[in-house]
């Protein structure tokens, strides 16, 4: 491709020692970060890596604390999102933000319509809006109603309003996770005429196979440090996967696992299978599971990559729309999470503000909830006793409340985790998934939630676990499930249960370690 | 200076947790109000606390305002679990009364629009009554919790259109129904004391306490009116309860009408309940409850629901005329939700903290080491 004239060329916007600090994060420390005209240039990183910080510093959202932005060598300031649009910087972001009751040409001038003699000149508008539209190979038309276009001609719709604005900048947030692959192919072909038109594309995602797909160049961020910019050509997926979560294969070679390896026999009827199982809005590709007494499966993979998708496809958190699902060798229907519970199972959420907590009742009350509907509206159980259940978890998972009928809202984060771990140890299951327990939580509650883990798995119970912290499922884990852009791509245990795999297995592509 | 620091610390923590623990108390601003309306009454009707009987009845100030308050406490009841299941209300309560009367007074007269003979038992017609208010809801319910609408978009419906069905069972006429037992449940059973309707309020505040409280109910509202997403996820079905909330809702706005029609001795469904909703959204604002959904106490709507009676009625007492009447309701009503907005308590608390500091300081220094 052309990335020696890139290479030749001088970057158009630099931004050098960006640093930036909310109260008690350093979001950002000393990033460097360049785009040259007619390339697109992929930012990475885990959750949390600063990505999001970066681009809103870059927007105007936030403003930096520390660094320079230079457009053209010369230097700028950029206030606000306004600014950003003054210096060609545009932004489109997952969720379409265009008006879906108005017409596509409408969404493409609305704010700077086309007048005559000082009235909207509807005919001037639509036919500049097909001219743009057909510039840039979209198919839709003018005076179609936005909202009868799909979300992927909205998307590029979107790219195209921003690109009208005269945009020399353009950054695409994770533009493609509601699209799907044919949409996909659309909007890369959008993206590398838009390119050829010289302009600069930082694009966002969390799929490695559309990083190597469309980008010239890679800017890989961790903790809010810049780990290095470089040529897509240079850095294969392996060491990407690496660079994002940090760790070199020296040290990973090094690291020994502590765990007994009992493994188990193929022929020991499973807890729960699956075949062929997938669920609705996931679009995770139907899987095969089995997960055995006793058993700690870890799912790993990047952000995205469908792992929490799958396990609440079991959960029947979404709705299954095919396949099948055993538990104990019975076919389970699970159409709610109601089914799923009956079953044995329990489910601790990824986001626990959105998913777990009910903010303004107690801890109490958060405890015994998953309980009560268990036993249904009449069957209430005993103040007395619900108080008594409170106390004992309280107690057994030292829950740092100031009384139990505090609400769970003025909790710690790591406290509200172990209430909703209480409120699932209550109604005794014999399968949990847990799904990141231990994000955002301190050192020490990890290290007991890690303990109770493997404690439950010793008394027979089977766990699913979710955790972005390799280690810390390496350590629990008798299995581990890969995930990558939707699709389950190996099963490891025994001795390939080791960083190295499970990051080539991630990063899938060049290196098959017999594992797909 | 550090020691004085210490000094005011100290007291702030002394002093504050009760007053606080007293203060941050969701029952405290809607009996608050209650008392302010009470002492105004006392003062300008010296007579406000005498009770006396005539024919047979407990009459009096109180007791008035106790009977005229009973429908609105039992629409009132109603749409707290609404509001606390859906963050929404429903705007129709006044209309399903109407229906619910119609029915009943469908089931009495038959096609007659005066008559002094029932054509059916007085307690079948109380039923189908309850089944007509019970469906109305079941109509919100479905609306809500099945299609999603808002809630007050969904009982616009019948908010427009109810009082017209109503009319429509009636065959487009006021009915009076003449024979004299209709109205023991709108004014009295021979021989007891007491107003029915005090009776039936009474009724209807103990089986919801018992339903809130006694079974999981409470709990499954708040959780589904909170976070109906962690409240799917253990387990919940938050439609079947908002459709529940509904129903019940229905049922009772149904009792509310039948009491009501029953007290005038006829069923004017243009006239039945009209307004009532938006005194009874009053009531469960004043009553200390989150109209987002989520928490809610019934003691305090109720107690709210009749601070909102007792205000009405002290304004007629004051002999302000109907047609001025919902100015000074308005102006009431201003203030007291001025008074308990969020912004307001916080700027009222600040300004409460530097004075109480203010006195403190100088309270140090004066006893302190003089300069």
């Amino acid at each position: 491709m052309d990335t020696i004239k890139n290479e030749l060329s001088s970057p158009f916007l630099t931004m050098t020692g960006i640093g930036k600090s909310f109260p008690g994060v350093r979001a950002l420390s000393n990033v460097d970060f360049s785009l040259r005209r007619g390339e697109i240039h992929a930012l990475m990183g885990e959750n949390g890596a600063g990505k999001s910080t970066l681009i809103k510093v870059l927007t105007g959202v936030y403003l930096m604390d520390e660094g320079s932005v230079t457009i053209e060598g010369k230097p700028v300031v950029i206030r606000s999102p306004q600014d950003a649009q003054k210096h060609c910087i545009s932004t489109v972001y997952q969720e379409v933000n265009l008006c879906p009751n108005l017409t596509v040409a409408e969404n493409l001038f609305l704010g700077r319509e086309p007048r005559s003699l000082g009235l909207i000149s509807w005919r001037k508008m639509n036919k500049q809006a097909a001219e743009l539209l057909q510039n840039l190979n979209i198919s839709a038309s003018p005076t179609s109603q936005l909202d009868s276009c799909s979300i992927a001609i909205q998307q590029m719709i979107a790219i195209a309003r921003a690109v009208n604005t005269n945009c020399k900048v353009l950054i695409l947030d994770e533009p493609t996770s509601s699209l799907d692959d044919d949409e996909v192919n659309k909007l890369y072909s959008l993206m590398r005429k838009l390119k050829a038109q010289g302009v600069g594309i930082i694009y966002i995602t969390h799929f490695l196979e559309q990083v190597y797909e469309v980008c010239d160049r890679i800017t890989v961020l961790r903790n809010g440090e810049l780990v290095g910019e470089y040529l897509i050509e240079n850095l294969p997926r392996l060491e990407l996967v690496m660079k994002m979560i940090g760790k070199e294969l020296e040290i990973l070679e090094n690291l020994k696992v502590e765990k007994d390896e009992s493994l188990f026999s193929e022929d020991e009827q499973p807890m729960i299978e699956a075949q062929g199982l997938s669920s609705g809005p996931s679009k995770v590709t139907p899987f095969d599971l089995k997960m055995h007494k006793g058993e700690v499966v870890g799912f790993s993979g990047l952000l995205g990559s469908g792992r929490s998708e799958l396990v609440r496809s079991i959960y029947g958190a979404d709705k299954t729309v095919q396949g099948k699902l055993f538990v104990n060798g019975k076919h389970a229907r699970i159409s709610k999470p109601l089914d799923a519970m009956k079953r044995g199972m329990a489910y601790l959420p990824e986001d626990r503000k959105a998913d777990g907590i009910i903010a303004d009742l107690s801890v109490r009350e958060n405890i015994i909830i998953a309980l009560q509907t268990r036993y249904g509206l009449f069957k209430r159980i005993s103040r007395k006793e619900t108080e008594r259940f409170a106390d004992e978890y309280i107690k057994l998972l030292s829950i740092k409340t100031a009384s139990r009928e505090t609400p769970i809202k003025s909790l710690s984060g790591g406290n509200q985790q172990k209430v909703i771990l209480a409120r699932w140890l209550l109604t005794n299951p014999s399968f949990l998934i847990l799904d990141e327990p231990t994000r955002g939580i301190d050192i020490g509650t990890k290290t007991e939630i890690q303990k109770l883990i493997l404690k439950l798995a010793s008394e027979g119970k089977s766990i699913a676990f979710i955790s972005s912290e390799m280690e810390e499922m390496l350590r629990t884990s008798t299995k581990i499930v890969v995930m990558r852009d939707r699709h389950k791509v190996g099963e490891l245990a025994g001795k390939d249960m080791n960083q190295e795999v499970i990051m080539r297995t991630i990063a899938g592509g060049e290196s098959n370690n017999g594992c797909r | 200076m550090v020691a004085d620091n210490k000094k005011i610390d100290y007291r702030k923590q002394s002093t504050g947790l009760s007053i606080k623990k007293i203060l941050s108390s969701r029952l405290i601003f809607p009996l608050v109000v209650l008392l302010i309306v009470v002492i105004q009454n006392v003062i300008t009707t010296p007579s406000f606390f005498n009770i006396s009987i005539t024919n047979g009845l407990l009459s009096g100030y109180i007791p008035n305002i106790l009977d005229e308050a009973s429908e609105l406490v039992i629409v009132t009841l109603g749409m707290t679990l609404i509001t606390a299941a859906c963050g929404g209300q429903d705007i129709s309560v006044g209309a399903i009364m109407a229906v619910s009367a119609s029915f009943c007074g469908l089931m009495l007269n038959g096609s007659e629009y005066r008559t002094e003979v029932f054509h059916n038992p007085y307690a079948l017609a109380l039923i189908v009554g309850l089944i007509g208010g019970a469906m109305c809801g079941a109509f919100n319910g479905f609306m809500v919790s099945v299609l999603k609408i808002q809630p007050m978009i969904a009982s616009l419906i019948l908010f427009t259109a109810g009082r017209s069905i109503a009319k429509q069972i009636t065959y487009g006429q006021t009915i009076y129904i003449m024979n004299p037992s209709f109205k023991y449940l709108g004014v009295q059973i021979p021989g007891v004391p007491v107003r029915t309707t005090i009776l039936v309020t009474i009724l209807m505040v103990l089986i919801v306490i018992l339903l809130v409280k006694r079974t999981s109910l409470g709990m499954f509202i708040e959780s589904v009116g909170i976070n109906g997403s962690a409240s799917r996820l253990v387990g919940l079905n938050s439609s079947a309860i908002k459709f529940m909330a509904f129903v019940f809702c229905g049922v009772l706005a149904g009792v509310a009408g039948l009491v009501g029609s029953s007290g005038v001795g006829s069923v004017n469904s243009g006239e039945l309940g009209l307004y009532i909703e938006m005194d009874a959204i009053l009531a469960v604002a004043l009553g200390g409850n989150m109209l987002g959904g989520g928490k809610f106490s019934i003691a305090g709507s109720v107690i709210g629901a009749y601070t909102v009676q007792a205000i009405t009625t002290t304004l007629y007492a004051m002999s302000i005329r109907a047609d001025q009447l919902n100015v000074f309701k308005a102006i009431i009503i201003v203030i007291i939700i001025v008074a308990s907005s969020e912004v307001f308590k916080s700027k009222f608390r600040a300004l409460t903290d530097a004075f109480t500091r203010k006195v403190f300081d100088k309270n140090a220094n004066d006893g302190g080491v003089e300069k």
